[in-house]
């Protein structure tokens, strides 16, 4: 008897279990594919690592020429050029190399090379501030050959310092010397052996220090992206697309995509699926201009909205970035000593530094609008170094986020230009704290005229966020923007709902509301009152 | 009092499920405007717009409803008797005077009545459908030839009606106190059935 109840009711369970099986198995067939929280994934996870180590690998460890022994970067670099044949002629042509653009004439080109200025080490002074050479990509400034290994060395090794050492200990006539020079030898031919695509380290090197430090300038590139955490950098992170910098800064005859200076860096907005040759990769190219689930209201952003304005909440989110540098303060001395601390530093003033920092939006186009020394500035207020380009009416304009850099900078006051102080060197000002030498000798170098007086003036320059993408669990949520005091608050030409936008007509129906309210309540109450006892 | 038999069944369906819909519209609606936070605003978005994408829909049922079943003239605004019920409800209701104008099956609303609903049903409550749908597709407008629209114009009417609309309901409520009882008018609207006054002439075909 028990024994038959248990095997019906293991029977029931069976056919029970069947039934939802296939119920689920049917329903399953109806429902959409799942794509995770919203939207797409568009790359399966690792899949671009793994195919880039697939692809056609050349040992250079195997040439012939790539074993000598090397004396100099020169001739690492001819010994590329020896089957690289026309990689120099290629490079010497490319931004990386020349550092310049071309400005608003001939006379002004434009570039850190040029007479571009920004408010941090302010100009180059025509490449004669050697200090700010150290990231161009050569042995020795723009003199003698490219420097091949900055980008595609895979070791990290120090290659200028090497061969100093490498030549001191060569004309050391001692056992430990040559023991010394065979060692840093055998290192330079290790480094040189090993080459590859650029990695994220290699454009970092530059890249992540720009400003002269660590994270110093653009807020979303900072040494943490070397190995980034998913948090940090969903593209980048090794557990998550492990994007090196080249799969969306593609690359054509050395000539890297996704400089943003003039001209934006990519125009057009296009999927790969319409044109798969497209010059830079940006978000939509993978993700599509429509890349939540379909009828998902944050489709319909994208003609207003760029993916990184929601998809970087915030900036130099582990490392520090540099929010602040005043100029008018370098110089004082403590103790007759120079002081270099976080905050303030004789040669370079005052500081101020930022970590997780919320971001400032405005429209954008792609392209920044930067003065140059010939550019006359109103000292009046504050001075826009750079600004994005764009507005609401543009239809390539999107609302974008934005690094905003502030500080003291000098200018000429008879002339109303800024003013380029030479830095670096024996007569430059981190050495001899003078302004009015400093600054002559950097007006000489850019050819441009000085009046002797100066005066510091509060500037801002802009740098627009794109990398750091955090995943999407950590975008920004719709009240982050639909609500009074939202982030886009004040950035007009667009109608934000739940913002104050018609804030005013809500007032007045709030008020009729109300009216109709006690209107109704008031004519109830005299009904009751005044018929009391005589039904309602 | 006796009673006569006022809405259909499919009037009294409708009735509640448009509250239904204007209620949840109202109530989510406001808090995209930013009055409140309540349900969260991505949760008020895709209810409001799905609660307004389903009223939207079912009005269509409503006006082929009106249209085929000649219920359209109650509608019809008349100025007949309009004073008299204005005067009545500033005073007369106070002094317990008589209601000028009887319900009865072929005239189920005063001349007041008349007037607001043809103003909602066929004025506010379509324009508001219509903004609510053009807000919605706003990322269409340029397919659809409607660039000239600007969306804070027309999320400016979606306002001002909803405010409108929040005015209508609190009257409206507020007047269905106005029955012989507190609750006589609402209970019609469940039952179908309104009393009358015994003295009021009924014909068989109002009791059905
Ligand atoms: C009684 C009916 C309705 C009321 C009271 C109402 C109320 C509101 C209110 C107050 C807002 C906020 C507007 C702003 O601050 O800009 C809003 C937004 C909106 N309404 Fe309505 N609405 C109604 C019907 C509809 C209908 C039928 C649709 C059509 C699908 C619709 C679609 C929308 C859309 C798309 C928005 C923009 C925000 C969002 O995407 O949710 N509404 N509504």
């Amino acid at each position: 008897m028990m024994k038959e109840f248990f095997m019906q009711s293991f029977v029931l369970k069976k056919h029970v279990a069947k039934t939802c099986c296939l119920m689920a198995l049917i329903m399953g067939c109806f429902l959409p594919p799942v794509h995770g929280e919203d939207g797409m994934k568009p790359v399966d996870k690792g899949g671009f690592a793994a195919m880039r180590s697939q692809q056609i690998k050349i040992n250079h460890s195997r040439y012939e020429i790539l074993k000598q022994d090397f004396t100099s970067g020169d001739e690492v670099t001819k010994a590329c050029l020896s089957c690289h044949t026309t990689a120099d002629e290629d490079f010497r042509k490319t931004i990386h190399w020349t550092w310049l653009t071309p400005g608003p004439d001939a006379e002004t080109p434009m570039g850190k090379a040029g007479y571009s200025i920004n408010n941090f080490c302010i100009s180059t002074n025509n490449m004669n501030d050697k200090s700010c050479s150290a990231c161009h990509a050569g042995w020795n400034g723009k003199e003698g050959e490219i420097n091949c290994l900055v980008c595609h060395g895979q070791k990290e090794f120090n290659m200028t310092e090497a061969f100093d050492d490498l030549n001191y200990f060569k004309a050391e006539s001692d056992d430990e010397s040559r023991d010394m020079a065979q060692e840093i030898q055998g290192n330079i031919k290790k480094t040189v052996e090993d080459i590859g695509i650029p990695q994220r380290k290699n454009c970092g090197s530059c890249h992540f220090y720009g400003g002269g430090g660590n994270g110093v300038k653009h807020g979303d590139l900072d040494n943490s992206l070397a190995t980034p955490s998913k948090d940090l950098d969903v593209h980048m992170a090794g557990d998550g697309g492990n994007f090196t910098c080249t799969r969306c800064h593609t690359t054509r005859m050395h000539e890297v995509a996704g400089r943003t200076y003039t001209s934006p860096a990519s125009t057009t907005r296009k999927s790969l699926i319409d044109d798969d040759l497209m010059p830079k990769i940006t978000c939509e190219s993978c993700h599509s201009s429509s890349p939540h689930k379909i009828l998902a209201k944050m489709n319909d952003h994208t003609d207003k909205v760029a993916c990184q304005t929601c998809h970087i909440p915030a900036f130099a989110r582990e490392k520090p970035t540099k929010v602040w540098w005043d100029w008018s303060k370098a110089g004082e001395l403590k103790d007759g000593k120079k002081v270099k601390t976080e905050d303030y530093m004789t040669i370079k003033g005052e500081m101020r530094w930022e970590t997780n920092v919320k971001p400032e939006y405005d429209w954008y186009n792609g392209a920044l609008r930067t003065l140059t020394l010939k550019d006359t500035i109103d000292p009046s207020g504050i001075v826009q170094v750079s600004k994005p380009v764009g507005d609401s009416h543009d239809p390539h304009s999107r609302i974008f986020p934005f690094k905003v850099f502030r500080g003291k900078q000098p200018y000429d006051p008879k002339s109303n230009r800024f003013l380029a102080p030479l830095l670096s060197g024996n007569q430059g000002y981190w050495e001899t704290l003078d302004w009015e030498s400093a600054l002559t000798l950097g007006m000489k170098d850019m050819n441009l005229p000085f009046s002797g007086t100066w005066d510091f003036v509060e500037t801002t320059s802009v740098f627009p966020i794109t990398h750091m993408v955090a995943p999407a669990a950590n975008a920004l949520s719709c009240k982050e923007c639909h609500s009074p005091m939202g982030r886009l608050a004040g950035i007009g030409g667009v109608y934000i709902p739940g913002s104050s936008d018609n804030a005013w007509i809500s007032r007045i129906g709030v008020f009729l509301a109300m009216c109709a309210l006690l209107g109704s309540l008031g004519h109830g109450v005299l009904r009751f009152l005044v018929r009391k006892g005589k039904g309602i | 009092m006796k009673k006569i038999y006022l809405y259909s069944r499919y009037e009294r369906f409708w009735h509640w499920l448009q509250m239904v819909f204007i209620f949840i519209l109202i109530v989510t609606g406001l808090e995209v405007n930013g009055l409140y936070s309540l349900l969260g605003f991505k949760r008020a978005v895709t209810i409001h717009t799905f609660t307004g994408l389903a009223w939207l829909v079912s009005f269509f049922f409503f006006v082929f409803w009106v249209l085929t079943t000649g219920e359209w003239r109650q509608y019809v605004p008349t100025s007949k008797k309009m004073l008299q019920v204005i005067r009545f409800y500033s005073f007369g209701i106070f002094k317990g005077e008589a209601h000028p104008v009887p319900k009865r099956k072929d005239a189920k609303h005063n001349p007041l009545q008349r007037l607001s609903y043809l103003i909602l049903a066929a004025a506010m409550l379509p324009v508001q459908m219509l903004t609510g749908f053009l807000y919605w597709r706003y990322n269409v407008w340029n397919a659809w030839k409607l660039d000239f629209l600007d969306l804070e114009t027309v999320a400016g009417i979606h306002i001002a009606l909803t405010f409108a609309i929040v005015c209508f309901v609190i009257i409206h409520m507020y007047m269905t106190s106005t029955g012989h009882t507190l609750t006589a008018h609402v209970k019609a609207m469940v039952t179908g059935w309104e009393d009358v006054e015994d003295d009021q002439e009924v014909f068989d075909w109002e009791k059905q």
